[in-house]
């Protein structure tokens, strides 16, 4: 088992910090206008395509509904989630942590090699090959850094007015704000879920080795 | 259910740190520093002049919504709404050389700018309208506007839980070409709900930015003795960000 760079353990935590305030002020954002539309316009109930349930004040930050605190909020934490999401990938390219241990290669993606990694995952059986990421890992990771992360920046950028005059076409490139705004909430509940799934394989598979290792690199 | 419990006690915590975080003055200019750089961000990426989407009239929405004030409660407007606005008046002045008193009919006689965009408001809707009116660098020229003033306040008629609404934009929004006090929306004199007979667009910052009911524009040097200082009714009540581009 590789020891994780100390670029990854960095970034890994402040990265923690930033989601958990953007996701839970996000809540508190969604309580000011609880429907999505698709298209660039929408603004009542008749045309929404999801009515979105009110999250409650444990979940949200700050704890009592405050549009603009919550957004103070999220507008602070985007700065060092998305600066600290170019820098990850820059780390990950220069030190060959991508190249090396995120890429698949096409015989991973084999449907029985895929079946047997799914399988092996059920049987809770974590042992690796030679690599550092089973098909399962890098394919969730490569989900995350690629889409996920990204995609938040992005759609982040295309519902504000003040951006747009910069790059109108981000906007079009997702079908228009209320699109950008669906698909920002989308990609929230993904991460939420990315997050349930890696703590309880981190649970499942070690939990103190993981968080020491993650923490100060691991045994090489 | 004790699970549960716990998850809920560590949420509160951290939200109980992060009350602590924004009540403390490093905290809070932390957080009004982040929207700074948001603002310097956007005009560092795109030019002065650069324009928000203009849409066609096939892309309107159905309705223009209207929210906060939906209308202006006193005699005096209801007077005005009765004879179709003829006597409103809007008074510029400040740091200008020669203060104006514009009727609408004199606003009309500017040259006017007609442009179909989209209204987002900080809760999140979008709607599409068509405005019509003329620049707000226009008329600030006609009025000789001091190289002194750094903001335009924009004064109102309505009043929200019982305080005066307002709201300011720097020179880089006042003079966009896209800033514009309109009087018709979708071909059709301001409609009350929308702050009839005049408001403000102003295309690159969220609805609350766009005021209605204007009864005044004012070139000011600083924001610290208008309001409570913070630039406009949201940002003095509520603390909302003045800047308001994203």
């Amino acid at each position: 088992m590789k020891r994780h760079f100390l670029s990854t353990r960095i970034w890994h935590w402040i990265n923690l910090v930033c989601l958990v305030v953007l996701f839970m002020s996000g809540l508190n954002i969604s309580n000011a206008h609880r429907y999505l539309y698709w298209g660039e316009w929408g603004f009542s109930p008749e045309q929404a395509w999801l009515a979105v349930p009110r999250f409650p004040g444990w979940a949200t930050i700050p704890d009592y509904y405050s549009l603009a605190a919550a957004r103070d909020w999220h507008i602070l934490m985007a700065w060092p989630f998305a600066l600290g999401l170019l820098f990850m990938w820059a780390a990950m390219l220069v030190n060959r942590h991508f190249w090396r241990d995120l890429r698949t290669s096409p015989a991973e993606w084999h449907p029985r090699s895929v079946g047997a990694d799914i399988r092996k995952h059920l049987r809770l059986d974590f042992r690796h090959g030679p690599g550092k990421y089973n098909f399962l890992q890098k394919v969730s990771y490569g989900l995350v850094f690629a889409v996920l992360l990204p995609g938040m920046i992005f759609t982040g950028l295309a519902i504000s007015p003040g951006f747009e005059a910069a790059a109108p076409w981000l906007v079009d490139a997702f079908g228009g704000r209320q699109s950008a705004r669906s698909v920002h909430f989308i990609f929230a509940w993904g991460i939420f879920a990315f997050f349930v799934v890696h703590v309880a394989l981190v649970l499942l598979s070690g939990p103190v080795r993981q968080m020491r290792d993650m923490i100060t690199g691991g045994k090489a | 259910m004790k699970r549960r419990a716990l998850l809920a006690g560590l949420g509160a915590m951290f939200v109980g740190a992060c009350s602590k975080v924004a009540d403390s003055s490093v905290g809070s200019s932390l957080l009004s520093a982040a929207e700074d750089w948001h603002r310097k961000a956007h005009r560092a990426l795109s030019s002065r002049t650069a324009m928000v989407r203009e849409y066609t009239k096939a892309d309107i929405s159905p309705d223009f919504r209207g929210n906060g004030s939906l209308t202006v409660d006193t005699e005096a407007y209801r007077a005005h709404m009765a004879e179709g606005f003829v006597d409103w008046r809007l008074e510029v002045g400040g740091l200008v050389a020669n203060p104006l008193s514009l009727s609408l009919e004199q606003l009309r006689a500017f040259p006017q700018r007609t442009q179909i965009t989209r209204h987002d408001c900080v809760e999140g809707w979008s709607a599409i309208g068509e405005w019509t009116g003329p620049q707000l660098s226009a008329i600030l020229e006609a009025a000789g506007i001091s190289s002194e003033a750094n903001f335009i306040v924009f004064r109102c008629a309505d009043t929200l839980g019982g305080h005066k609404y307002y709201e300011s934009v720097d020179m880089v929004d006042a003079l966009h070409p896209q800033t514009i006090i309109a009087h018709r929306l979708n071909g059709e004199n301001l409609p009350i709900k929308n702050g009839a007979p005049l408001r403000m667009r102003i295309e690159k910052q969220l609805g609350y930015k766009h005021p209605k009911y204007l009864t005044a524009i004012e070139a000011v040097a600083s924001l610290d003795d208008i309001g409570l200082g913070k630039g406009g009714y949201w940002e003095d009540q509520y603390g909302y960000q003045w800047y308001a581009g994203i």
